[in-house]
């Protein structure tokens, strides 16, 4: 298990370094480059010249990328133009709470489209099937930042019961956990509504596969009872496509992320990064970009060993 | 050139698969979802194509004396701040969200379908490195490369639709990918190469139409992206410059008027962009149904 953890992580590593050179690249396609970004459009060719100097702008791009590789290994991303502040400490602070909410709606999800694509395809051509078939295709076509906005309207302006945004209530210093839900609710809510619809489905599709399968069949006749059947042999075996299927689904939960915490105001790493991209903050950028990067390439290790954990026909030597 | 090319098709194409294609369209015609789809998409087309020829508002005008008004006689969908005519702006808007996406489906879906076939017909190394540029690519979610391009540049329609093309190809190259490797081993591109034919003639004699079915589902839904991603960044404010309208910049200035409850601000391009994307999905469904036998009713 261990070795083959560690195969995968050196795997990973080409994967790593072709995200770290789009990161670098990115930057150096801005016209005019970074010290034309730092120093704003009525930079003199003399002060650019200076700053490009002092930075080691003026080295041929492999060497500065060499340099901006060890100092990344070092976890150093630069310093923000905007808040003056490293960026790895700004990351940091917004990253755990992009990841609460991403990880909570996963499992949220997981959990209710599991229950729900199981008793749809169970009960599949009946009146209750046809009815959340509807509700997943609407779900599915509603595009996030839609679905937050009606959200906002519902729960907060509405029924008044959660805060439209932010993380916390500015007149309160010591904001407790109860706030902490309060404020993290309607975002996640957001995230489970999105990707529910699209699990779910999967997940119908992939137990009515299963249920009409020679092995349920031969369990059913061995006489076990219904629950077993479907519960320990049918339910089991269509969960694995499952979570195949979140690894890929990981980029565009982070892009749908993003797209949230800027809805409800949130500051995780999505509204930290457009912020950036609408200041041109470029280390901020490169270094959200290259964290995500790294944080999808990890999930999907993980989702490969979350598979291993479940399917016992797959052993790690 | 007409004959020539009829007779090509007729010595070329085997019988059988004439036939299947045949029974895949009917078996499109006749689904339920095929049908609602396309009428969706057709509303819409004409909604904001034909609209303007019939309804005559203009999307720039600003109505001072009439802001914030909730639907009237004279503007059926009512005024946003400015007062302008929300029912024009909601037409012309739909035209740029329509263009730009499926212009950017359709860009997309060429070059992952080409880089597919390449990287499946090339020799193991090749294959290994254009497929892990691919992973590469895969693993930065792609808005934020988006927002990142935009700001910097600040697009107009044609570049956006080059900037969305080039980034959302992967998944296709992928999957087209996956289909070359078990149809090269299939025995009519053996004798396709027996007789000599060039590795361009097999990929785009042999292997592309073969490819098609997975490509045609696939490409339904890189325009339900297209036309999402299209408005995902017109919302985040980079997406298409003003003063031309499209769905999602509307939907995100309507959100500054949510406290005053302005609705016929907030659901109308929401509904729109709803309606296009339910459309799209039920086509690309459909197509998946008619292609693939084992979901084929009979």
């Amino acid at each position: 298990m261990f070795k083959f953890v560690l195969q995968r992580l050196i795997q990973s590593i080409p994967s790593m370094l072709g995200v770290t050179i789009i990161g670098f690249f990115l930057v150096h396609i801005v016209p005019g480059g970074p010290a034309q970004a730092m120093l704003g459009p009525k930079a003199t060719p003399l002060r650019i010249e200076q700053i490009n100097r002092e930075f080691g702008l003026n080295k041929p791009l492999p060497v500065q990328y060499i340099h901006w590789l060890g100092q990344l290994l070092q976890g150093n991303l630069g310093v923000s133009y905007y808040y003056n502040e490293s960026v790895w400490s700004l990351i940091m602070t917004n990253m755990p709470r992009t990841l609460s909410i991403v990880g909570i709606g996963i499992v949220i999800a997981h959990v209710v489209s599991i229950l729900l694509g199981s008793i749809q395809a169970y009960f599949h051509d009946t009146k209750f099937d046809y009815v959340m078939t509807a509700l997943t295709y609407f779900f599915y076509s509603m595009p996030y930042f839609w679905l937050g906005i009606i959200i906002i309207l519902v729960f907060s302006i509405n029924l008044g019961w959660f805060p439209s945004g932010g993380l916390s209530n500015p007149l309160n210093p010591n904001p407790g956990f109860g706030s902490w839900v309060a404020h993290t609710t309607l975002p996640v809510l957001t995230l489970v509504l999105g990707t529910v619809a699209g699990w779910g489905r999967y997940m119908r599709t992939s137990m009515t596969e299963h249920l009409v399968q020679d092995y349920v069949r031969t369990a059913r006749a061995k006489g076990l009872k219904e629950s077993v059947v479907v519960l320990k042999h049918a339910l089991r075996n269509s969960v694995l496509p499952l979570i195949t299927l979140l690894g890929f689904a990981l980029p565009s939960l982070f892009s749908g992320v993003l797209l949230i915490e800027v809805i409800f105001n949130y500051p995780g790493m999505g509204l930290l990064f457009w912020d950036a991209a609408n200041q041109r903050d470029y280390p901020i950028i490169m270094g959200v970009v290259v964290i995500t990067g790294f944080l999808t390439i990890l999930g999907n290790l993980l989702a490969d060993l979350l598979y291993g954990l479940v399917d016992p026909r797959i052993q790690y030597n | 050139m007409i004959p020539e090319t009829l007779t090509e098709a007729v010595t070329e194409a085997p019988i059988l698969d004439t036939q299947s294609r045949s029974r895949e369209w009917q078996a499109f015609r006749h689904n339920p979802l095929a049908v609602a789809g396309v009428i969706g998409l057709a509303f819409l087309i004409l909604f904001s194509f034909v609209g303007p020829l019939i309804y005559h508002g203009s999307t720039t005008t600003p109505h001072l004396l009439a802001t914030l008004q909730p639907p009237s006689a004279q503007f059926p969908l009512g005024t946003d701040s400015l007062g302008r005519d929300n029912l024009a702006r909601m037409m012309v808007g739909g035209q740029l969200s329509l263009e730009v996406g499926f212009a950017a489906a359709f860009m997309a879906t060429f070059i992952g379908v080409v880089y597919g076939l390449i990287s499946g017909m090339a020799t193991k190394w090749v294959d290994v490195i254009l497929m892990r540029v691919v992973d590469i690519f895969i693993a930065i979610p792609s808005l934020f490369l988006l927002l990142f391009v935009d700001s910097v540049f600040h697009p107009s329609a044609a570049l956006l639709v080059i900037v969305i093309g080039s980034l959302s190809w992967f998944a296709m190259a992928r999957m087209v990918r996956s289909e070359v490797l078990t149809l090269k081993r299939r025995d009519y591109v053996e004798a396709a190469r027996a007789v000599g034919a060039s590795n361009w003639r097999i990929m785009f004699r042999e292997l592309l139409p073969n490819v098609m079915g997975v490509v045609v589902v696939n490409a339904t839904f890189q325009v339900a992206d297209a036309i999402l991603t299209v408005a995902g960044l017109s919302f985040l404010g980079l997406g298409l410059p003003p003063p031309t309208p499209n769905w999602g910049e509307m939907l995100s200035s309507s959100m500054s008027y949510m406290f005053q409850n302005a609705w016929w601000l907030i659901y109308p391009p929401g509904v729109a962009i709803l309606i296009v994307e339910l459309s799209v999905n039920f086509i690309g469904d459909a197509l998946r149904q008619a292609f693939d036998p084992r979901l084929r009713k009979a």
